[in-house]
């Protein structure tokens, strides 16, 4: 149970093979030191990471999801977007 | 219906061994109760961690004392069918949990020396040990870190972690002394550069110690009387709740798995 004086921390980890931090999920910890041990506790125990990250979670600025029609929509309809008009040679491979 | 105790051939490296292997255990069996009643669910998985590791360090020591005994006894039978006079762990470790306080200066007295003992190991010349202590300097050096942090955050933080601190400190003091001694069945091992002479790490123990209580503003206790007898199994009264409940199942059940 989480106390209302302890401040909610958002979690990224760089797995093994990973190339970028990915949000993993959030914890609850006094200051940042603590957020880092309890991220390491937490979200590490089985191998997971080689690299984390804590971020407060006021720090972050989130998109309204009543807003959500006019951010995302008007990207539906421009499939010319996609990079599906022409082959990919195969010695290009992973892109 | 229960099963009896084994019997033990203390050799000194069987012994040596088993008394590293009782204090993972013990620790770690307290830091098991903590499981499910930690103040947040984040410091919960800590303490279980953090016991898991002790009882990965328990299971290799258990496992080199039964080989190097040559008998029947295993890691099982080391851990679930010895009477408490024949334990070996410090009386630090068996000591009860109490408050979060209590348990965090319990951690922190016992790994600020264990991450020196366990480094030095490293060097020793019985490869076994060694090895054990390469993989366990890793897990005591994120055990000191974590209560170290602890200590400063409850001696500085409010009136009330400091007082609780504080209380722990001055309780837990007496049992640290024990950490130090070596009786003449571990000086042949010490000689022979098998063992370390914990003796040797006092001096780096207790400047550490004295840093973090520092910068806690906690003060280390001026009473220098230690009390002892937990490595030749006098053991406070704690330590028989402790094993009854760790042995109950198989004290039962003789040789139950599942």
């Amino acid at each position: 149970m989480a106390t209302p004086n302890t401040p909610l921390w958002e979690v990224f980890i760089r797995s093994r093979n990973g190339l970028a931090h990915k949000h993993v999920g959030s914890l609850h910890a006094a200051d940042a030191t603590l957020a880092l041990q309890a991220a390491r506790d937490i979200y590490t125990r089985r191998g997971e990471g080689l690299s984390i990250w804590v971020v407060p979670s006021s720090a972050i600025t989130a998109s309204d999801p009543a807003e959500k029609g006019m951010m995302f929509e008007p990207a539906e309809t421009k499939i010319y977007r996609h990079p599906t008009f022409y082959d990919v040679p195969e010695e290009v491979g992973h892109m | 219906m229960t099963v009896a105790s084994i019997t033990v051939s203390e050799t000194p490296l069987v012994l040596y061994a088993l008394r590293r292997a009782d204090d993972a255990l013990i620790l770690g069996h307290r830091l098991s109760e903590w499981c499910g009643h930690a103040p947040m669910l984040e410091e919960d998985m800590a303490l279980a961690n953090m016991g898991l590791d002790l009882l990965g360090q328990a299971r290799e020591l258990y496992a080199y004392a039964a080989k190097v005994e040559g008998k029947d006894n295993t890691e099982d039978t080391f851990a679930y069918l010895r009477d408490v006079r024949q334990y070996r762990n410090l009386l630090l470790v068996e000591q009860q949990n109490g408050d979060f306080a209590r348990t965090m200066v319990r951690q922190f007295f016992y790994s600020a020396f264990a991450d020196l003992y366990w480094r030095t190991m490293m060097t020793s010349r019985d490869a076994t040990l060694a090895a054990i202590a390469a993989k366990s300097e890793k897990e005591s050096a994120y055990h000191l870190r974590h209560s170290s942090e602890w200590m400063v955050r409850l001696g500085d933080g409010t009136e009330e972690s400091h007082r609780r601190a504080q209380i722990a400190i001055d309780d837990l003091w007496a049992f640290t002394g024990e950490m130090f001694s070596v009786d003449d069945s571990e000086r042949g091992l010490v000689d022979a550069g098998i063992a370390v002479d914990p003796e040797t790490l006092r001096p780096q123990w207790l400047k550490i110690v004295s840093g973090v209580l520092a910068e806690a503003t906690l003060a280390r206790p001026a009473n220098d009387w230690m009390q002892k007898g937990g490595r030749i199994g006098h053991h406070t009264e704690h330590l028989g709740h402790l094993l009854s409940e760790l042995q109950s199942m198989q004290r039962s059940f003789p040789g139950a798995t599942w």
